[in-house]
């Protein structure tokens, strides 16, 4: 099977609900060959004490990226296919305003390289018709790679590219699946409270 | 005396464990000097033997390529899996033969280690007789290396003590499908998975010891089946069960005969099925009679409801589906556990069918390929008994000897340290096996190893139980050697060697075959490929049960893989058994067996009234041996912990990451504790993957299933105190 970068039909989805927590993308991540030795995921245990469950967190790549957006030295650029890339070296500053801003929370300064890294989608990997490395590798299918039909016709849970964040409407190149019935991803608060519809 | 030349930490010192975390020549190497080769082969660790690409450059392995054609794991791997070629260019790695010496050990060339193994091996059994010297093998070995292995101990050395540390992996399942089915083997492929209705996982952490097989349980609960899970843990795997039921340690099979219970005062039997294919059944309803649920749930720890919805869910499936690992297997009553739950597959039909079926989820590398072909105490190739006459006449005339000449059945890895330990062996020769840290009650193992008058280890890395050698013979990893394995359904593929073991190390086979030489046996062991040893092998198993011998290292590649039984070489394998209920038995049908439920062998008590199981995590492989030496897969957990509930550990005045001390009726164990809400208030768990004074199986006992010879690592007697 090929897999090709910007095609419509491929669609990179996340299911905390499949994940293992066992880092195996984690460690994947850090094979890849445009930052080996870097990984770029990461995976939490929500609260260890109380429950197993993890979760894996992988660059949502915004339609509008607030990373973007704040970035004071213009480093951080999207492809025309939508994937937000790492900053550009010589442009970056180091100045974390990504990292603060980022409402998932996936850019990683890396204070050796004095440099923002994130998530590209393996773009190495997927404008070679490949997988990328994460959903490639994740032996519970919580990170996946497929296309857009195949996870609606095999999954129970459905895919989801629209979050709110209080007023903030975000919506991403990438899927959370969410229970069958939700529309959009509330995280805060006050996206269930009355007053924040007047 | 075999105790360590040096101190032990001088030891490690020298040979490690050391942390690898970088590929060679640096994380940035490959961008310069990119990979010449990508090798088609598979991961090492465990038994679902993922398929995989490693990239070779120079005779090195400096990375991986997920293998997304290969069918069983299309590309998936677990951490192991992906940084498992950092063990490749490890630093630690034994490049020359080591002999003991006053500074340790020394460095000597191979004729030397050689004939000074074959001589002191010889003076013992001259002087004490051949059973003298035992051999202990692995079930991380090519296919090639176990059968050679077995060859040799009974040809080369004559000894009936050969065997494995499969012996402490899934033997009771072994066993148990023997009884039932007459076949040791998962009788269904994972594909059929996804297309059960009902699954029962018990005794198996599935999403840290077998990661891959997440992937089928997730998409057999998208198709809409329904999970029911079965451990005193809340394991990975439990976050998407429908049905949880959290066992108490060692209860496993009175939950078994009260679900039989359930189904016999219920009328939710198969009887057709019953009758046209199995025998037994009136006795196993019997044996259930008294274990009503509110009487098991008393033992099990177990809700009675839980109980009968379990039952009734497993019996009114159109397909049921039960799989099983090390929870239910390392029991004094291993062989009864996994009977227990093959009795309620056949009671409601399920065997044989697409997503219909019980399977046990062996763990090893080549755990199920490495118990077929002869290094285990009571078989010969073709998973044949050593016992029967006809299968020795049949093996004896393969390798060309006498069938009298063949020695009878042997000790089992357990019975041979205790031999060891009370002088009846004194030599011992051990390949891919490091039991100080994997033989529960590592104090009396420790002791054992001291008493060797003379111990021989093949080994690529030097494990803590090699400290005790006087001879080290470095061998090869499992990407430097041509073979085969058999992965976790019964698929035979196909490992490939992708780079030559380094510095003065050698092919395991060939140091295999040059210490038979050296014995004075060479004509039988005039081997000079793998697959010269494939070809011998594919006769030897001819006409037994696992029968190879129509399966060649070509057809593996064509297919992808052939399931066994494979007669001829036109026939295309067996992916499923038992198809239209038709066992392995000479009468085809499969057999109940009547169990008896029993307390373990370690049982609670006042002093210790806490259970104390043990078991894996998902970053460590068995012992330890490589995976402590690859640095990404240590952090990720370092050291072992205690998982204790909040509860006990709020009686025990013990919080989270305190220092606790663990005692069993052995010794005691200082960890720190993980306090979590996901384990039984009355258990607590420690995995075992480390040495010396982190060891857990200092702390577990030495009592075995009577046939199996499996011990009980899943339930001690212990009790729990903060430290200090």
């Amino acid at each position: 099977m090929q897999y090709t970068q910007g095609r419509l039909d491929y669609g990179f989805f996340i299911d905390p609900s499949r994940c293992i927590g066992c880092e195996a993308c984690v460690n994947a991540c850090a094979e890849c060959e445009t930052h080996r030795g870097h990984t770029m995921i990461h995976m939490d245990f929500i609260d260890r004490q109380s429950t197993i469950a993890t979760v894996p967190t992988v660059c949502m790549h915004c339609d509008r990226p607030t990373c973007a957006e704040v970035c004071p030295a213009d480093a951080i650029k999207q492809t025309e296919d939508g994937i937000v890339q790492s900053s550009l070296k010589p442009r970056c500053i180091a100045c974390s305003n990504c990292v603060l801003a980022c409402p998932f929370g996936v850019p990683k300064m890396k204070s050796e390289l004095e440099q923002m890294m994130k998530c590209d989608m393996c773009y190495d990997r997927t404008s070679a018709g490949k997988r990328p490395m994460c959903a490639t590798v994740c032996p519970s299918q919580a990170l996946a790679y497929v296309p857009i039909d195949h996870i609606q016709r095999t999954r129970r849970e459905k895919p989801n590219s629209v979050f709110f964040f209080g007023n903030e409407r975000v919506t991403t190149k990438v899927f959370m699946m969410v229970p069958p019935g939700a529309e959009a991803i509330n995280v805060d608060i006050t996206d269930f409270m009355w007053e924040s519809e007047t | 005396m075999a105790r360590p030349p040096i101190d032990e930490a001088a030891l490690t010192e020298r040979y490690g464990p050391h942390l690898n975390y970088e590929p060679p020549g640096g994380w940035q190497s490959e961008a310069q000097d990119p990979a010449q080769q990508l090798v088609r082969t598979h991961c090492c660790f465990c038994g679902q033997q993922c398929g995989i690409q490693l990239k070779v450059r120079n005779n090195e392995v400096i990375g991986f390529e997920p293998w997304e054609e290969f069918p069983f794991n299309r590309g998936m791997l677990c951490p192991k899996g992906v940084k498992r070629y950092m063990q490749s260019t490890h630093p630690d790695r034994l490049l020359t033969p080591l002999m003991r010496d006053s500074s340790g050990f020394r460095s000597a060339p191979w004729s030397e280690a050689i004939s000074f193994t074959a001589r002191r091996l010889t003076e013992l059994q001259e002087r004490y007789g051949r059973d003298s010297v035992a051999v202990y093998g692995g079930a991380s070995l090519t296919t090639e290396k176990a059968y050679l292995l077995g060859k040799f101990a009974r040809v080369a050395l004559g000894t009936r003590h050969i065997d494995y540390n499969g012996r402490l992996c899934m033997v009771s399942a072994g066993v148990a499908y023997k009884l039932a089915f007459g076949v040791d083997r998962s009788p269904n492929p994972w594909s059929d998975i996804p297309l059960a209705d009902v699954m029962i996982i018990a005794g198996s952490n599935t999403a840290e010891c077998s990661p891959i097989t997440t992937d089928y349980v997730w998409r057999f609960r998208d198709n809409g089946g329904k999970l029911i899970v079965i451990d005193p843990r809340m394991t990975p795997i439990t976050r998407n069960a429908d049905l949880y039921l959290p066992v108490r340690p060692g209860t496993d099979l009175a939950l078994f005969l009260s679900m039989m219970h359930v189904i016999v005062r219920d009328g939710l039997e198969n009887r057709a099925f019953i009758e046209e294919h199995t025998t037994g059944f009136e006795a196993v309803a019997e044996s259930a009679k008294s274990w009503d649920p509110a009487m098991a749930a008393r033992i099990t720890g177990v809700p009675p409801e839980a109980i009968e919805k379990a039952a009734h869910w497993f019996a009114e499936a159109r397909r049921g589906f039960a799989m099983h690992a090390r929870g239910l297997e390392h029991h004094s009553k291993g062989v009864e556990n996994v009977l227990g739950l093959i009795n309620l597959c056949l009671a409601t039909g399920n065997i044989g069918r697409e997503g219909a079926g019980c399977v046990m989820i062996t763990g090893q590398g080549n755990g199920q390929g490495g118990r077929e072909h002869g290094q285990k105490c009571d078989q010969l190739p073709g998973q044949r008994s050593i016992a029967d006459p006809e299968a020795r006449r049949h093996v004896a005339k393969v390798w060309g000897i006498e069938p009298d000449e063949i020695p009878q059945v042997g000790y089992s890895a357990m019975e041979i340290m205790d031999a060891i330990h009370r002088g009846e062996i004194r030599g011992l020769l051990s390949i891919c096996f490091n039991p100080l840290v994997s033989l529960p009650d590592a104090t009396f193992t420790k002791e054992a190893l001291e008493k060797l008058e003379f111990f021989g280890v093949i080994d690529f890395f030097l494990s803590e139980t090699a400290h005790h050698a006087d001879v080290v013979l470095p061998g090869s990893l499992q990407e430097e050697e041509e073979g085969v394995t058999c992965n976790v359904e019964g698929r035979v593929i196909h490992i490939r060697q992708a780079v030559t073991p380094p510095g003065d190390a050698r092919l395991d086979s060939q140091i295999i075959c040059d210490l038979a030489r050296e014995l004075g046996r060479g004509q039988y062991f005039n081997f000079q490929t793998p697959r010269d040893i494939f070809n011998e092998l594919r006769e030897a198993s001819r006409g037994g049960i696992a029968d190879y011998y129509g399966i060649t290292y070509e057809k593996i590649d064509k297919q992808l893989g052939v399931f066994w039984p494979c007669p001829t070489e036109d026939h295309p394998g067996t992916v499923r058994l038992f198809e239209g209920g038709r066992t392995f038995h000479p009468d085809g049908k499969a057999y109940f067996q009547v169990t008896a439920y029993r307390e373990s062998g370690d049982p609670i008590s006042d002093e210790y009234p806490i259970y104390l199981t043990t078991g894996r995590v998902v970053s460590q492989y068995l012992s330890g041996t490589q995976t402590r030496r690859i640095g990404a897969l240590v952090d990720q957990y370092p050291e072992p912990r205690v998982e204790i509930h909040p509860r006990l550990a709020a009686a025990m005045g013990i919080q989270n990451n305190d220092l606790v001390i663990v005692s069993t009726r052995r010794t005691d164990l200082q960890v720190r504790a993980m306090v979590v809400r996901t384990i039984r208030p009355d258990t607590v768990f420690i995995p075992y993957h480390w040495p010396g004074p982190k060891s857990a199986n200092r702390l577990t006992h030495r009592t075995v299933d009577p046939r199996s010879k499996i011990p009980e690592y899943k339930v001690s007697a212990c009790n729990i105190r903060k430290a200090g």
